[in-house]
């Protein structure tokens, strides 16, 4: 037996990936016993884009004219609307499991503790936790789509594509909010978030294109995460196919990665210090 | 002997300079109850993390159950169980729900798990609390739930960092209740206090620790019958009246000991010593004689009390 010194815990067997199948399903499985009790709090998420989509894409949308598609095309306000509701449902979604209730369970309840003096380790803990929360946005995406479905806004059989579209977002910012999640010290830091979040809901040419912004700004918003998020769904769902979409789609797709990564190395250091 | 279950040798930790645990040895035989009995900061929960695989060690050796936990983490701790000095329920989940959930992270199957909740409910005395959220929970409820949560894989080996501290003393006779019957049914125990009289009832073998290095190691008798007398006089002064009597019964004693409040003799025969005290017209406010306890090993060892 030889002695080893270490300097860190990222070598610890906690995070390193094996061959063997991950458990983060057991974290899944943890929180549906959870909402199995509380599903009225998942409910409720369901009526926020709901309730936008009938004031400002409804009602708003009567007194915008007809909106310009990429391709020309006259659009009306609630179609050009709906797609980006969609995928900020997905958005907002991912986000109510990945931020302030991963921070309760690691900071406030312990509860990744107790998980990982199982056979549990922390990338099961990473992993489990991203998928519930992306689950958590498809929920209200799948909803959405229903409610979509009988007002008739779908202009392509493309529509279909957008669930997956919705897949991705969901795991882009589940990914994104642990991670930053894994860098909040008090619950007042989470300002930070629900602001970035706002922000991005408001400004990625959500409720208006991107031609009403100046150039600069333009670039600005096409370097948001959720611009590609709402482009991508909002495509599909108009049927303006092109080879950009599969970058929107890398885009999303390299981010929820990055998230991934740091939120597991963060993970790591504060759960087996 | 049989094969030792947990083998530390030069065991260290380290948070960025400072040294938590000093380079320890510790062998632990299957069947044994064995404790580490030391006061805060000695770097004993420290230890406790390392063995249950959830802290990489900084230097040294550790073989669990044959096993380097660097190396294989998750296959040890799915044969260990885990009482950490925290509680750390899951506060969102039944009482039932928090013993199902944890056999599944150890890969129970649903059928197995429920049946296991079940008799575990039965063993922690909660079988009418199943339904109940967590924090409706007593302290002393809450830590029998931790135990029979830690006890759902059926493990080798049970670790409990400070199973009873911060409970009143009924509920800490339950728990010692229920620890015993585990230890007769052969389960291995592994835990830290800083209670001697916990130390005493349930340790077949403990090592002191201060300091995070081990000062002594044994069973509580051969530690005792080492570093202390056969008894102990305490005697209680006045308020500041215990240095100065301190000097006139020094001779006495093999050893004394002087604290705020009181003065100890450590003799064989505590009652002679008490009677001369007495003949010397002394008059001290209490007088006590006692056995020497793991209190008393600790105080000789280290100089300090094991609480503050
Ligand atoms: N994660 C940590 N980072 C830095 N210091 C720590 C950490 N955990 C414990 N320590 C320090 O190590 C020492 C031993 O702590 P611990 O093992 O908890 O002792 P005990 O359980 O005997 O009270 C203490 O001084 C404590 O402050
Ligand atoms: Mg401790």
């Amino acid at each position: 037996m030889s002695t080893v010194t270490r300097t860190g815990s990222i070598t610890f067997d906690a995070l390193s990936s094996s061959r063997r199948p991950g458990r983060g399903r057991r974290l899944v499985e943890r929180n549906l016993l959870h909402y199995k009790v509380h599903w009225t709090i998942i409910v409720s998420g369901f009526f926020e884009p709901l309730f936008y989509l009938l004031s400002i894409g409804v009602g708003v949308g009567k007194l915008v004219g007809p909106v310009v598609g990429a391709h020309g095309e006259q659009l009306t306000y609630r179609t050009f609307v709906a797609p980006a509701l969609l995928a900020s449902s997905a958005f907002n979604g991912a986000l109510y499991d990945s931020t302030m209730n991963v921070f309760f369970k690691l900071k406030h309840d312990k509860l990744y503790d107790a998980v990982l003096a199982t056979p549990m380790r922390v990338r099961d803990v990473a992993v489990g936790e991203i998928t519930w929360a992306l689950i958590r946005g498809l929920i209200y995406a799948v909803a959405f789509l229903i409610v979509m479905g009988c007002m008739g806004l779908f202009e392509s059989w493309w529509a279909v594509l957008a669930l997956p579209a919705c897949t991705l977002i969901g795991f882009a910012f589940a990914a994104t909010g642990m991670a930053a999640t894994s860098y909040m010290r008090t619950f007042e830091d989470f300002e930070f978030i629900t602001m970035t979040q706002l922000v991005l809901f408001l400004f990625s040419a959500t409720f208006y294109p991107l031609s009403v912004y100046p150039r600069w700004m333009q670039v600005v918003v096409e370097c948001s995460p959720l611009y590609h998020g709402v482009h991508l769904v909002r495509s599909l769902v108009l049927g303006d196919i092109g080879p950009d979409l599969l970058l929107d789609a890398l885009y999303l797709a390299v981010l929820g990665l990055i998230g991934l990564t740091i939120a597991n190395r963060r993970l790591a250091l504060l759960l087996t210090p | 002997m049989a094969d030792p279950l947990i083998e530390a040798r030069a065991l260290t930790k380290r948070f960025g300079d400072f040294v938590a645990v000093a380079g320890i040895d510790v062998t632990v035989r299957p069947g044994e109850a064995f404790g580490f009995l030391g006061p805060n900061g000695a770097g004993k929960s420290s230890t406790m993390r390392m063995i249950g695989c959830t802290s990489p060690r900084s230097g040294g050796e550790l073989r669990i159950l044959g096993l380097d936990p660097d190396t294989h983490g998750a296959q040890i701790r799915s044969r260990l169980g885990v009482v950490p000095q925290d509680d750390t329920l899951d506060n969102e989940l039944t009482v039932f729900d928090n013993l199902l959930i944890y056999g599944r992270y150890f890969d129970l199957s649903r059928k197995v798990a429920r049946q296991r909740a079940e008799e575990l409910l039965d063993f922690a005395q909660l079988s009418d609390r199943a339904k109940a959220r967590v924090q409706t929970l007593s302290g002393g409820m809450k830590r029998r739930l931790t135990i029979a949560r830690a006890l759902i894989n059926e493990p080798q080996v049970l670790l409990l960092d400070e199973p009873t501290t911060g409970l009143d003393p009924q509920a800490r006779h339950v728990l010692w209740d229920r620890l015993y019957r585990l230890k007769q049914q052969g389960v291995t125990l592994v835990l830290t206090t800083h209670y001697m009289d916990e130390a005493e009832q349930l340790c077949d073998r403990l090592v002191v620790m201060d300091k995070g290095r081990i000062a002594a190691e044994g069973t509580p008798l051969q530690l005792i019958a080492e570093h202390s007398s056969r008894e102990v006089v305490e005697l209680r002064f006045a308020p500041d009246r215990n240095e100065v009597m301190a000097d006139k019964v020094a001779d006495l004693a093999e050893r004394i000991e002087v604290l705020p409040d009181r003065v100890l003799l450590y003799a064989d025969d505590g009652d002679a010593v008490a009677e001369t005290v007495s003949q010397r017209g002394l008059r001290p406010e209490t007088v006590l004689v006692r056995r020497s306890t793991l209190e008393d090993v600790f105080l000789r060892l280290t100089g300090r009390t094991l609480v503050d």
